[in-house]
């Protein structure tokens, strides 16, 4: 009997004999499996030695500085000094802040669209909403720039400092652009993927749990909040890494709206700088190699930070397809 | 008691229903606020001169970005030839001869691959294809976007494979067809629908990247012959007229932001249309 | 099973017309040119992007696709070999020189002056600003618009009390290398605590990307003030402030100030064309004035493209100067021009 790749005998043209022929659809067969293999290894490949170079890169200043590069507030071209502190914070705070007012939203309109809508008014909105995720990073920049900014001096800083002026979070000259332009910037580029993802993992959640919710009495709402959710909860948290993954990486949009500024500061209306904007401003013309290192640096700190948390992601989304959420 | 109890807990459930539909229809009310912004602000300032003549001195009134659109597209051109051609073996290999380990190894790289930002992709290229050579290139911008297209064409490749039933293959096999033969020849042509639309949903979501292209293509005000100068392209004319104090580079901003929103909603309006109609699972 | 084997009829016609589309895009180049890749500061930008766009008109051959990175752009792409040549604000060091794979030579230019520029609700009037009140806005010290040592400089105007809005380059700059040079020498505070580079560890303040990033964030900004050149401000009607110059006096940016300023430096210009005229001294100086240079190597290997910008830099130094005044630049002295004329030679 001939095994599963191996061709039945009796359908091979007569022109050269079977054994001929059997050899050369068999070499076929092995030079496709070599052909699609290689170029699978080639991803590998390259992002290996994307890794490479990133690690190779940062030599310089991880020679120099050591872990003291992770703690060093100064970023001082001219002085040969260089920190990633303002950077890491001002790319945590700007996400972070960011996540805060996307996630309750991101999974208001989940729960509409999986549980509380009817089906057909749910697929167009959620096919709405894939197109927001779609829009350009710089399209949001614009925006950003013409629009939000001036709103943010003009009406959003005013209103929070009459309210909650009292906070140093909200104290200090309001400039327009700053950490919360950028954090709200953030919101609506990332609250789409938080939907997409948690409306799909919501609709996966079996119906016998909503409707033994219901059959006991339970409102919509109830059964939506206290059953449906929780079930899907590791799902959910997963579709919130990857928000957050996207956040930390977003680059145009930020730094059209961020202001620019190195510095560690407690208020949101004041400047900051995320790693991927110093990258995008200061790459193309950091003349010595420590300064091109640092930024380099600070390219494999995100780098490492967005793998960590894409695999974090992916492994909670795994555990909810494969049993729900229990526990 | 009771009773307030059933009045409260069904008050409760009107009010979420309402909270939460305003939250879905908030999020897509942006979506139209945005197309609205950039056809009030943009949409006159597509005439003619705009899609034909090439950028003026700084200052100056006028002129186009003519440069920039054939540079997307140049570009786009490039990323497709890098980058698909990869992702769709890469993504027969998953699908039809795949191990088990290597798989896994494959697809947790190509994810990997998937997440890295924008800019490092950029930082990346560079030093690959920027310093050895010397020079800014269009080849460089379409490197670095060609390397954003593959995670994606991979997963959506293996995934419309995936989607083939095995019958197909089965049968196929039983006419005498070798396992390299039924893939070319029937399988993939099977799937084409959804792989191709994962193609273009790919090229649609690299045409808006600007990140990547500041480190490699890094703009030109005039043509760009052949691949190995430095080449103009639309994300880059919204950023660098955007942060400039020009009324006039503004206008052309919006305009060319349109121009990029339009290619990029249209892709993907069509593909995801095409894709529902399959009712695979989209991308 | 027919379903899935049609692709829909729209996606081949897409594929179609993205096909064509492509095609003619790689088809439709300018082809035997000769083509100069050239990066580097914004402060001469406006003058730059008009000489390459007069040359190309009358020479239409040469093509010279000039980025505006900033002038630490211009010097690091310089340096890697990625550009033809590059532009800068601020003269290369000695180390930076030492980089350099090929020897590159600075070409004098234009001769422009950096200007405060200030967006104050309700006041459209000319500010003067003195040396220690521009020192004390920058380092941080001075914090509001109606601080005394702003007020006692000019009488007479009502100043707010509102916070001041610093804003500076965030990219790599030879304006501010400009701008720092100048508060290095005027104020020794200033000197100690920051100093004078392309990328000062500023105290306080916005980042603009370039001049014009500096001047779209002045402009939108209420009660900020920003640094840019001269033109950035003219051509935008925004107001900008007259500096107190070596002699005490306050001036106001203009031609006449520039060159009154480049005069010492005319008759003692080094060999190399590296100097800093920032607080030069006479009554009739603007005191942030500067030269800009254009960073060439003195060899390139492809003949066509030297001999191009030899051409270039030929007209440059001669009919080039006649559009420096039209955008608010000035002449370069005559005896600047026929040093570098003779530095001609040494490109090959």
């Amino acid at each position: 009997m001939s095994t599963a790749t191996t061709p039945v005998e009796h359908a091979a043209p007569p022109e050269s004999g079977p054994r001929a022929l059997f050899h050369r659809l068999r070499h076929g067969d092995e030079v496709a499996h070599l052909v699609t293999l290689t170029f699978a290894a080639l991803i590998l490949l390259i992002t290996t030695l994307l890794v490479f170079e990133l690690w190779m890169g940062s030599v310089p200043t991880r020679g120099k500085f050591g872990f003291t590069f992770f703690w060093s507030k100064v970023w001082d071209p001219i002085g040969g000094d260089f920190g990633a502190i303002p950077f890491i914070y001002g790319t945590l705070v700007t996400s972070l802040l960011a996540l805060l007012i996307a996630v309750p939203l991101g999974l208001a309109a989940a729960v509409f669209l999986a549980e509380l809508a009817p089906r057909k008014m749910s697929d167009m909105i959620a096919f709405l909403i894939d197109l927001l995720a779609a829009i350009p990073s710089v399209i949001y920049g614009l925006l950003g720039i013409f629009v939000v900014v001036p709103l943010m001096r003009t009406v959003i800083g005013p209103a929070l400092k009459h309210t909650l002026g009292f906070l140093p979070l909200f104290q200090g000259p309001n400039y327009g652009v700053g950490f919360l332009t950028a954090s709200l910037v953030l919101v609506i580029m990332v609250v789409p993927f938080i939907i997409s993802v948690s409306r799909e993992v919501l609709l996966t959640v079996p119906r016998e749990q909503r409707e033994a919710a219901l059959g006991l009495g339970a409102t919509r709402w109830e059964a939506t909040w206290k059953v449906v959710v929780p079930w899907a909860r590791t799902g959910i948290m997963g579709s919130v890494f990857l928000a957050l993954a996207r956040a930390l990486g977003e680059t145009m949009a930020v730094t059209m709206v961020i202001g620019n500024d190195p510095k560690i500061r407690e208020s949101l209306f004041a400047p900051g700088y995320t790693i991927a904007a110093v990258i995008a401003n200061e790459f193309n013309e950091a003349t010595s190699d420590l300064h091109r290192s640092a930024l380099i640096e600070l390219g494999l700190v995100l780098f490492l930070i967005t793998f960590i948390l894409n695999g974090l992601a992916r492994l909670l989304m795994a555990a909810t397809e494969r049993g729900g959420g229990h526990s | 008691m009771g009773r307030v109890k059933l009045i409260w807990r069904k008050s409760l459930n009107v009010v979420m229903l309402t909270l939460t539909g305003v939250a879905a229809f908030g999020v897509v009310a942006v979506l139209f606020m945005i197309l609205g912004y950039f056809i009030w602000n943009g949409g006159t300032s597509l005439n003619l001169d705009f899609f034909t003549k090439l950028p003026r001195p700084e200052g100056e009134i006028g002129g186009g970005v003519a440069n920039a659109i054939v540079g997307s597209l140049k570009l786009l051109f490039l990323a497709a030839i890098i980058g698909l051609p990869v992702g769709l073996m890469a993504g027969v290999y998953l699908a039809e001869f795949g191990g088990k380990t290597f798989s896994f190894v494959i697809r947790y790289t190509t994810d990997l691959l998937n997440g890295v930002p924008s800019i490092v992709i950029g930082m990346f290229a560079y030093s690959l294809v920027v310093l050895p050579v010397k020079h800014y290139s269009a080849l460089a911008g379409g490197a670095a976007l060609g390397l954003m297209v593959v995670p994606i064409t991979v997963r959506a490749t293996e995934e419309f494979l995936r989607a083939i039933p095995n019958t197909l293959r089965e049968g196929a096999m039983a006419l005498g067809a070798s396992k390299w033969k039924t893939i070319a020849t029937v399988i993939v042509p099977a799937a084409s629908g959804g792989i191709i639309t994962g193609m273009l949903l790919a090229l649609a979501r690299v045409a808006g990247e600007t990140a990547p292209l500041i480190f490699t293509a890094l703009g030109n005000q005039y043509w760009s012959p052949g691949w190995g100068q430095p080449i103009s392209a639309l994300p880059l004319i919204v950023y660098n007229y955007a942060i400039s104090p020009y009324d006039d580079w503004h206008r052309q901003a919006w305009a060319a932001g349109l121009v990029l929103l339009s290619m990029v909603l249209l892709a993907n309006i069509l593909c995801r249309l095409v894709i529902s109609r399959k009712g695979v699972r989209s991308v | 099973m027919n379903e899935q084997r049609r692709t829909p009829k729209i996606m081949r016609k897409t594929l179609v017309v993205l096909c064509l589309l492509f095609a003619s895009a790689a088809i439709a180049s300018a082809q035997s040119n000769v083509l100069l890749n050239a990066a580097g500061a914004t402060f001469p930008a406006p003058i730059y992007s008009k000489w390459f766009d007069v040359y190309h008109t009358a020479h239409p051959n040469v093509q010279v696709n000039y980025q505006a990175i900033g002038s630490g752009g211009g010097k690091a792409q310089l340096t890697a070999g990625t550009v033809d040549f590059g532009a800068s604000d601020m003269p290369m060091t000695d180390d930076e020189l030492a980089k350099l794979k090929t020897k590159a030579l600075h070409f004098p230019t234009v001769l422009g002056a950096v200007v405060p520029t200030y967006n104050i609700p309700g006041v459209s009037s000319d500010l003067n600003f003195s040396q220690k009140a521009l020192a004390g806005i920058y380092l941080g010290t001075i914090t509001k618009w109606n601080d005394p040592e702003i007020a006692k400089a000019n009488p007479g105007v009502k100043l707010p009390a509102d916070d001041i809005v610093v804003v500076h380059r965030s990219d790599g700059s030879g304006t501010s290398f400009i701008w720092t040079d100048f508060l290095s020498k005027v104020s020794p505070d200033w000197k100690s605590k920051v100093g004078a580079g392309t990328s000062p560890n500023w105290p306080v303040g916005l980042g603009g990307k370039g001049n014009d990033g500096v001047m779209g964030l002045v402009k939108q900004t209420p009660d900020s003030i920003g640094y840019v050149e001269l033109i950035y401000a003219m051509s935008q009607k925004i107001p900008y402030g007259s500096v107190q110059n070596a002699a005490g006096k306050y001036l106001k940016a203009d031609l006449a100030g520039v060159s009154a300023a480049a005069q010492g430096a005319a008759k003692d210009m080094p060999a190399d064309f590296r100097v800093s005229i920032t607080d030069a001294p006479g009554a009739g100086s603007y005191p942030i004035s500067s030269f800009t240079w254009l960073l060439i190597p003195t060899h390139f290997d492809d003949a066509t493209k030297g001999k191009a910008v030899k051409d270039f830099l030929a007209w440059m130094l001669t009919d080039g100067q006649g559009y420096n005044e039209a955008l608010a630049y000035a002449k370069l002295p005559p005896a600047v021009v026929a040093k570098e004329k003779k530095e001609l030679s040494e490109i090959r």
